[in-house]
C-alpha cells in the first residue's frame, strides 16, 4: 500500500511519540536504579540522573544484611507462596461444580457470589468479624480473610464450562470417581486459567499493604509493601546507625537516599523475574474475564 | 444401589414437585463429594462477606467493641443526620467526586488513544516493545510507585524540581501542595495504568475485518480517513460500553494510590470516603458513625452499578453479569 508524504510523516511521527512514552514508562525506574548504585552525597547534591555516580554496591549489600528488610521479604514471599496455593484450590474446587448442570442450587449460589461483587459490609463491619474471628496480628490475617475472590470464581467457572464433557464421562465411564475427574482431567486442561489465576493472586500478595495497616500491629509480620512504606515515607531505619556511618549525624537520623532507593528496586525485582508470564497470562486473562457467563 | 434403581423407576413421572426433589436427592446422592468441596469457598463467602453485611447494623447503634452488637444502644438514623450536617462528611464526599471526575476526564481517553497509536505500528518487534514497557507499571504496588514518587518530586533533591529550576523556576512541594496534589493523583494514575487500559481497546481492534479496511482502500481512502470512518466507529461500542460501567464505579476512586500518598497538608483536597472511614473509624474507634458513611457509599455504588449495567445492556452487546 502506497502512502502519502503526510501519512508518512504521520507515521514517523508516531513511532516517535510511542517511543517517548515508553520511555517515560522506563525513565523513573532508571534514575532510582541509578540512585541505588550512588552515594548518598551525590544523589542530594544532585547529581544522578540515569546514571550512577561514586558507583557501589554498598546500598545493597546494607539493605540485604539489614534484618528487618530479610525478615519483611520472608513474610511477603511466604504469604505469596501459601496465600495463592490457598486461593487457587479453593477457588477450583468452589469453581467447578458450579459449572455443573447436575448441581442444584448452583445458580442460587453463582447469585450469592456475584452480589458480594456489587456490594460489600465496608471496612468497619469486615474488620469487626476478623477481631472476633482472632486472626488479628496472626500471619493467616494474610490468607484467610482474602481466601477466595468473586471474580476469580466466576472466570474460572466460565473455563471450566468450556471443557469438553465428553472427556469427563469417558474418565467416569473407566471408573474414576468425580473427584479423580477434576484432579486428573479437568485440571491439566485449564492450566490456562489456572495459570493466569495462580499470576492475578501472586501478585496481589506480593503488592498487598492495606490489610497489615488495618490488622497487624507486630512488627515481626510486616510484609515488603509496609516495610518499604515505613522507610521511604516516614523515613524510618535503623540501617544506618549500626554501619560505621554513624559519624555522619544527618545518616543516623534519616535513611539514606541510596539505601531508599536499593530497598525499592530489591522488592521489585521479583515482579521484574515474572514479568514475561505476567504479561503474557494477565493479557489472556483480561481477555478471559470479559467472556461473560 | 438396586433398590435405588427400583425406587427411582417407581417415581410418578407426571408430578413435578416430587421429581424435582428426588432429583436433587439424587444429584446430592451421586455427587456428594462435589457438593463438600464446595464448602470452604462458601464459609468464606458467607463469614467474610455475608456476616459484615449484617454488621451493618452497627451503623444505626452506639457500638461499643466492650457490649458487643447485642449489648450496644440503637440509636436510629441519628448517625446519618450526623454525617449530613457534618461539614468535613461534605469535603470529603466532594474530593470523592471531584479526584475520579478529574481521573476520568483525564485518564479515559489514554488507552483509547494509546491503542489507537499503537494499532498503526507496522513494526512488530517495535510494537511489543513499547507494549512490554508501558504494561510494567500496572504490576508494581503504590507503595513503590509512591516511593519513585516521593523521590522524584522531592522539592530538595527530586530530578523534576531540578529540572524546574534549571528552567529557573522555583521548586515546587507537589505532594504537599494543595494546589498540586490532585494533579499527581490524575497523573500518576494515567503513568501507572494506560497501557494496561489500551489491551482491551487493542483487542476489540484486533477483531475489526481486515475486509473493511481493504473495502475503504479501494473507496480511495488513505490512512487518516480509514482511522475515522472505520477504525473509530467500530471502537464506539467498546468505549461506550467501558465509560458506563467506569461511571458505574464513580465512588471508587483508588484508595491505596490516596492513602500511600496523602499527608495532613492536603487532606483537604485529598482525603475521600475510604481514607476518612479508615482514619475516623479504625485509628478513632467512631465505629458507628464510619460504618453509616461507608454504608452511604456502598449504596450509592449499588445503585450507580445497577444503572450503568442497565444502560450498557440497553446500549448493545455487552454487561458486567
Amino acid at each position: 500500500m502506497r502512502l502519502t508524504r503526510g501519512e508518512r510523516l504521520a507515521s514517523r511521527l508516531n513511532y516517535l511519540i510511542l517511543g517517548f512514552i515508553a520511555l517515560l514508562a522506563l525513565l523513573p525506574f532508571l534514575h532510582v536504579v541509578a540512585q541505588s548504585f550512588s552515594s548518598h552525597q551525590a544523589i542530594t547534591s544532585g547529581r544522578v540522573t540515569l546514571w550512577p555516580v561514586d558507583f557501589s554496591f554498598e546500598a545493597y549489600v546494607k539493605v540485604l544484611r539489614e534484618h528487618a528488610f530479610v525478615n519483611a521479604f520472608k513474610v511477603s514471599l511466604l504469604r505469596t507462596v501459601i496465600g495463592t496455593l490457598l486461593n487457587v484450590v479453593i477457588t477450583c474446587m468452589l469453581a467447578y461444580p458450579l459449572s455443573k448442570a447436575y448441581i442444584k442450587g448452583r445458580s442460587a449460589i453463582m447469585f450469592l457470589i456475584v452480589f458480594t461483587m456489587l456490594f460489600n459490609g465496608g471496612m468497619i463491619p469486615t474488620f469487626l468479624v476478623v477481631k472476633a474471628t482472632g486472626l488479628l496480628n496472626s500471619f493467616w490475617v494474610y490468607i484467610i480473610p482474602g481466601a477466595v475472590s468473586a471474580f476469580n470464581v466466576i472466570i474460572m467457572r466460565n473455563f471450566f464450562q468450556g471443557v469438553p464433557p465428553e472427556l469427563e464421562e469417558s474418565a467416569k465411564i473407566d471408573g474414576s470417581s468425580n473427584i479423580g475427574t477434576l484432579v486428573r482431567i479437568v485440571v491439566p486442561l485449564s492450566m490456562p486459567v489456572i495459570a493466569t489465576i495462580t499470576l492475578f493472586h501472586a501478585v496481589g500478595h506480593w503488592n498487598a499493604f492495606f490489610d497489615t495497616v488495618l490488622y497487624v500491629t507486630d512488627r515481626n509480620l510486616f510484609p515488603l509493601q509496609v516495610y518499604l512504606r515505613e522507610l521511604i515515607m516516614f523515613n524510618q531505619s535503623n540501617i544506618s546507625n549500626n554501619n560505621g556511618y554513624s559519624a555522619n549525624i544527618d545518616s543516623t537520623l534519616l535513611a539514606l537516599e541510596s539505601l531508599k532507593a536499593a530497598a525499592l528496586i530489591a522488592s521489585t525485582v521479583p515482579i521484574l523475574l515474572v514479568y514475561p508470564f505476567l504479561q503474557k497470562h494477565f493479557v489472556k486473562g483480561i481477555m478471559l474475564g470479559s467472556v461473560k457467563g | 444401589m438396586d433398590s435405588d434403581l427400583a425406587a427411582a423407576d417407581r417415581q410418578p413421572e407426571n408430578h413435578p414437585l416430587r421429581t424435582e426433589k428426588w432429583e436433587r436427592f439424587q444429584s446430592l446422592k451421586k455427587y456428594w463429594d462435589l457438593y463438600l468441596i464446595m464448602l470452604p469457598g462458601l464459609a468464606y463467602f458467607i463469614i467474610f462477606k455475608y456476616v459484615p453485611m449484617g454488621g451493618i447494623v452497627v451503623a444505626f447503634q452506639d457500638f461499643s467493641a466492650f457490649a458487643g452488637i447485642r449489648g450496644s444502644e440503637w440509636v436510629g438514623l441519628t448517625h446519618f443526620k450526623n454525617m449530613f450536617t457534618d461539614s468535613e462528611f461534605y469535603t470529603v464526599f466532594k474530593n470523592t467526586l471531584l479526584i475520579s471526575l478529574y481521573k476520568l476526564i483525564w485518564g479515559f481517553p489514554g488507552p483509547i488513544i494509546l491503542a489507537l497509536m499503537l494499532n498503526e505500528v507496522r513494526h512488530m518487534l517495535y510494537k511489543r516493545g513499547v507494549q512490554t514497557l508501558v504494561y510494567l507499571p500496572h504490576f508494581l504496588s503504590w507503595v513503590i510507585i509512591g516511593g519513585i514518587l516521593i523521590n522524584v518530586l522531592s522539592p530538595a533533591t527530586g530530578i523534576v524540581n531540578q529540572f524546574l529550576g534549571m528552567l529557573g523556576l522555583e521548586p515546587i512541594f507537589f505532594l504537599g501542595s494543595q494546589e498540586w496534589f490532585r494533579t499527581v493523583l490524575v497523573v500518576s494514575d494515567i503513568w501507572k495504568e494506560a497501557g494496561w487500559g489500551a489491551i482491551i481497546y487493542l483487542a476489540a481492534l484486533a477483531s475489526i475485518d481486515p475486509q473493511i479496511y481493504e473495502a475503504a482502500v479501494v473507496d480511495g481512502a488513505g490512512k487518516w480517513k480509514q482511522l475515522l470512518h472505520v477504525t473509530l466507529p467500530s471502537l464506539i461500542g467498546t468505549i461506550v460500553i467501558l465509560f458506563v460501567l467506569r461511571l458505574g464505579s464513580v465512588l471508587d476512586v483508588g484508595f491505596e494510590q490516596i492513602f500511600v500518598l496523602y499527608n495532613p497538608l492536603v487532606y483537604n483536597v485529598a482525603d475521600v470516603i475510604e481514607t476518612y472511614v479508615y482514619r475516623t473509624g479504625i485509628t478513632q474507634g467512631q465505629f458507628s458513625f464510619t460504618t453509616a458513611v461507608g454504608l452511604f457509599k456502598s449504596v450509592i455504588s449499588l445503585i450507580l452499578v445497577v444503572l450503568a449495567n442497565k444502560a450498557a445492556r440497553k446500549l448493545g452487546q455487552d454487561s458486567l453479569w
